[in-house]
């Protein structure tokens, strides 16, 4: 699943460090989510999103189309 | 985000908080290990009520230790319980086949000694260190 977490990241200026603590996790579970190795839950999706005030999909991408039936 | 949050977080402070719990369980229950094995021969002579005392300690120790283990477990952030999990299915995987080999090498007598259970235990705690680290580097 592809995510624009770095990007958001980088635009606040934050370190991995910093999101970790704002997001109650290790810098490897934020860095493992950027790189893409790792999907997180709902819950924390949830979390990232409240923590971005953005909505998940404007976060994550499954890469399935939307539009599609 | 101001340089206070730049401090270790709760997260941080509670995973240091529960890792140190378990250390000090995991300590506290080699000591009544040791208690119970050496205790025998060098402290009170053989005497079995105190060795069943002595064994009864280490196993209300290893009862603490445990839900000392779990509490570590809980209090792990999501992906830090994947990689334990894994490691995990891995250590039980390698414990029950190599277990159930050596203890039927020793069956039909293909080693000339008894099966020990230590040597188990010793490989358990490899393997779950080893793939531990594999584990833990797939996702850095």
């Amino acid at each position: 699943m592809k995510n624009r977490l770095k990007v958001l990241r980088a635009e606040r200026d934050w370190t991995q460090a910093q999101l970790a603590s704002a997001l109650e996790v290790s810098r490897q579970t934020v860095n493992a989510i950027e790189t893409g190795k790792f999907d997180p839950s709902l819950t924390l999706a949830f979390r990232v999103a409240r923590l971005f005030d953005m909505s998940i999909e404007a976060i994550f991408d499954d890469g399935e189309d939307a539009g599609a039936a | 985000m101001s340089a206070a949050e730049t401090r270790p977080s709760g997260f941080d402070a509670s995973n240091r908080h529960h890792t140190l719990r378990l250390a000090q369980w995991t300590g506290a229950w080699l000591i009544t290990v040791a208690l119970a094995v050496f205790g025998a021969e060098f402290l009170w002579d053989g005497n079995v009520t105190l060795s069943v005392l002595a064994i009864s300690l280490q196993i209300a120790v290893g009862a603490g230790m445990i839900l000392a283990n779990k509490r570590h477990l809980l209090n792990l952030d999501e992906l830090q319980q994947r990689i334990q999990l894994e490691a995990m299915a891995i250590t039980l995987g390698i414990t029950l086949i190599a277990g159930i080999a050596y203890s039927s090498l020793d069956i039909v007598n293909v080693i000339a000694s008894d099966a020990e259970i230590s040597y188990l235990v010793m490989l358990m705690g490899i393997t779950y260190l080893v793939s531990l680290l594999f584990v833990r580097r797939r996702y850095l």
